[in-house]
């Protein structure tokens, strides 16, 4: 098969916008090769960007297509402002304005929409940011599935915060600030009917990182949103100049994600949260990081789960529940559509 | 009892770890124990148990994930069905991505062919009743775990008189792999860690012909690492004392002497057992599940006729000899190049129970 022929015959499938090895090969194949600037090439959360004088704003985008539109603990609006308050927030950047752009399938109903938008008014509030500009697309029965919403926001960065993979050393410690899986398998439940007490950690998280960035010490941060803290681990360690090791046992998993996620075959470690965060941060500051983060609602269950090692460069290792070892890989395929 | 926290404890499975290292004391043999089941080749994996257990106890994944064991020709036919009109498949997800001759149905789902995947049979006929104008294929791929829910299946559309719904059944049993395997003296195995959910249909007399014809241990093992550990414990006992070889139970909490008679008369009701083609081992004698000629109506080759292109497979694939534990992932030249989980060319590499893909997701080393 000629290259022309392997291209015309490649599709995209469900797998390319999972959050993991199929994403970003597309990412670096195709967009990196045809965008590719310095600022994009660092693939983070948010953009960072110089602004004349000493002010630095970051800037990020992200669109929702989460199905169903509402499940237990938020709906596809207070997802479309935490989701994108949050990729400012672990940069470091204070998130203060949003623009949304609706792309809504003729017929949705005007009570449902009206719910979204209640939800997205609440989620700014709370989250302190603005909705200050926005579209609003409607496309015919079938060519959307009910309502898709972009989100796109600016924040500005604090003075001194410059997070990045680049400060990570050997010894520094891992922290995450709180359970993991209750977002990806509350939505789960839904779309399966089936019947569970879990609900969407759904949160804004720069309150929290406020916090943490007062006590100093923090190198790189993440939401582990699709792909879970798996992909975020296998992020950090990618560049191969250290290598990661997380203690299982210091993972907290409410134990009914832990039961649902067996009846359905899934890991935890992959499954999308949206109310979290990991942080590296240097070992000597660790302690007092986790005491700052524990004094607030949405870090009382923080915790240190795994250090930066100089050995097993590159890799993920786990020493499970049971104290053997095991490496942790990237998400392969796709685990579950549509969760965001 | 939460049953999963109870069944993954530090200190008892230390405790056991010492048991069979002090078992294994002076013990210089290898011992090459085979695992039949998917779920074990990744909980096996996912656990790290093998870093614990001294380094002459190798563990072998045998013929035990379904998707792997599904012949090409099968995959062929359920692409075919998926190109008609009216046909709908319904499949359990680990099918999609398995390569046929010259397509998946990943592939064909994308060219906008239907394709659906599903939890359970049953949801797959509630689709058929909801959609009286198409016609629903159900992908029949599994062990003795899976056939008496298809064959329930079938029962309750016999019932309702739901008469667009279909199976094209793949579905195999166990036990006369693990002979085949044991008959063709290609590899040492010196016990077989039985599959616990197989175990839990079919109880342990299946098991018997492979201790009394070639005096080889069989331990039925539960999933979670503190019953994986157990069992091997259990092995290794027999192994290494030389008391006669028999059938053990470690799974007690979940699997009968008996096994369920109702999931087996439920199976007998619905299925005749007959020679079937599996991957790397040809076709075995009384090792696959047919739809009896009375549920004929049920069954998708018997009511829906179609062309299937002619079988290829790739030649580098050694999915077949990894399938009977002859070899390793790592001996194939396509494993992790060509062949990964984004990409698979052989079903091992497909499913999150293939030995290539729990190779490639936690061994990589």
């Amino acid at each position: 098969m000629t290259k022309n022929n392997e291209i015309q015959n490649k599709k995209i499938l469900l797998s390319h916008g999972s959050g993991g090895e199929a994403m970003r090969s597309l990412i670096k194949e195709l967009f990196l090769g045809k965008f590719g600037n310095p600022v994009l090439n660092e693939l983070a959360d948010s953009a960072v960007l110089q602004s004349t004088g000493n002010k630095r704003f970051c800037f990020t985008t992200d669109s929702y297509v989460v199905n169903p539109l509402f499940f237990p603990g938020g709906d596809i609006g207070t997802l479309a402002i935490n989701g994108t308050v949050n990729d400012l927030a672990v940069m470091g950047a204070k998130p203060l304005y949003i623009s949304c752009s609706f792309i809504i399938e003729e017929g949705l109903s005007w009570e449902t929409l009206d719910k979204i938008t209640d939800s997205m008014a609440k989620a700014s509030k709370k989250a302190k940011v603005q909705i200050v500009t926005g579209d609003t697309k409607v496309v015919e029965k079938g060519s959307a599935d009910k309502i898709f919403i972009n989100t796109s926001g600016v924040g500005i960065l604090q003075k001194n915060i410059f997070l990045s993979k680049n400060n990570i050393k050997t010894g520094d410690k891992i922290i995450i600030n709180g359970e993991i899986g209750a977002h990806g398998l509350a939505v789960m439940s839904i779309r399966e009917k089936f019947k569970t007490d879990i609900k969407s950690d759904c949160a804004p998280l720069w309150d929290l990182i406020e916090g943490m960035l007062s006590v100093g010490g923090i190198k790189f941060m993440r939401d582990p949103t699709r792909g879970g803290i798996a992909s975020v681990f296998c992020e950090i360690a990618e560049n191969g100049m250290f290598g990661i090791k997380i203690i299982e046992e210091f993972l907290s998993i409410p134990d009914n994600v832990s039961s649902f996620s067996e009846i359905l075959g899934l890991d935890p470690l992959y499954i999308a949260n949206e109310g979290k965060l990991i942080a590296v941060v240097s070992k000597n500051k660790a302690s007092s990081i986790l005491a700052s983060m524990k004094k607030h609602p949405l870090g009382k269950k923080a915790s240190i789960i795994g250090e930066i090692t100089k050995n097993n460069k590159g890799k993920v290792v786990l020493e499970t529940i049971i104290g053997g070892f095991r490496i942790i890989d990237r998400l392969i395929g796709e685990q579950l559509p549509r969760i965001c | 009892m939460k049953y999963i926290s109870e069944f993954r404890d530090k200190k008892i499975s230390r405790k056991i770890v010492d048991k069979i290292n002090g078992t294994l004391k002076g013990y210089k043999e290898k011992i090459s124990l085979m695992e039949v089941c998917g779920t074990h080749t990744n909980s096996i994996f996912r656990s790290g148990i093998m870093s614990l257990l001294p380094d002459n106890i190798e563990h072998l994944s045998g013929p035990g994930c379904p998707v792997c064991v599904t012949p090409n020709a099968y995959i062929d036919t359920a692409i075919a069905y998926s190109r008609l009109p009216d046909v709908v498949i319904t499949t359990f997800g680990d099918m999609i991505k398995v390569p046929g001759s010259t397509s998946s149905l990943e592939k064909e789902k994308a060219s906008g062919n239907d394709i659906k995947i599903v939890y359970s049979p049953l949801e797959s006929l509630e689709f058929a009743k909801n959609n009286p104008g198409k016609k629903i294929i159900f992908l029949g791929v599994g062990f003795e775990t899976t056939a008496p829910l298809v064959a329930s299946t079938i029962l309750s559309a016999s019932e309702k008189k739901i008469r667009n719904f279909f199976v094209l059944s793949g579905h195999k049993i166990i036990p006369p792999a693990m002979i085949a395997l044991l008959t063709s003296k290609e590899i040492k195995i010196d016990g077989f860690i039985c599959p616990g959910h197989v175990s839990a249909i079919i109880g342990e007399k299946p098991y018997y012909p492979i201790v009394e014809k070639f005096g080889i241990p069989c331990v039925i093992v539960g999933f979670e690492p503190l019953d994986l550990l157990e069992g091997i414990e259990m092995l290794v006992e027999q192994i290494t004392e030389k008391k006669n070889p028999s059938v053990e139970n470690q799974y007690k909490r979940v699997v009968r002497k008996e096994g369920n008679k109702k999931a087996l008369a439920i199976m007998n009701k619905v299925f005749d057992v007959k020679d079937s083609p599996w991957r790397g081992l040809g076709t075995l004698p009384k090792s696959g599940l047919y739809i009896k000629d009375i549920y004929s109506d049920f069954d998708a080759e018997k009511q829906i006729d179609i062309k299937i292109e002619k079988t290829k497979h790739n030649p580098k694939c050694i999915c077949g000899e990894v399938l009977c534990g002859t070899k390793k992932p790592y001996d194939c030249k396509l494993y992790g190049k060509s062949c990964n989980p984004e990409n698979p060319i052989g079903p091992c590499m497909v499913s999150s129970e293939g030995t290539c893909a729990a190779y490639y997701k936690f061994k990589k080393q």
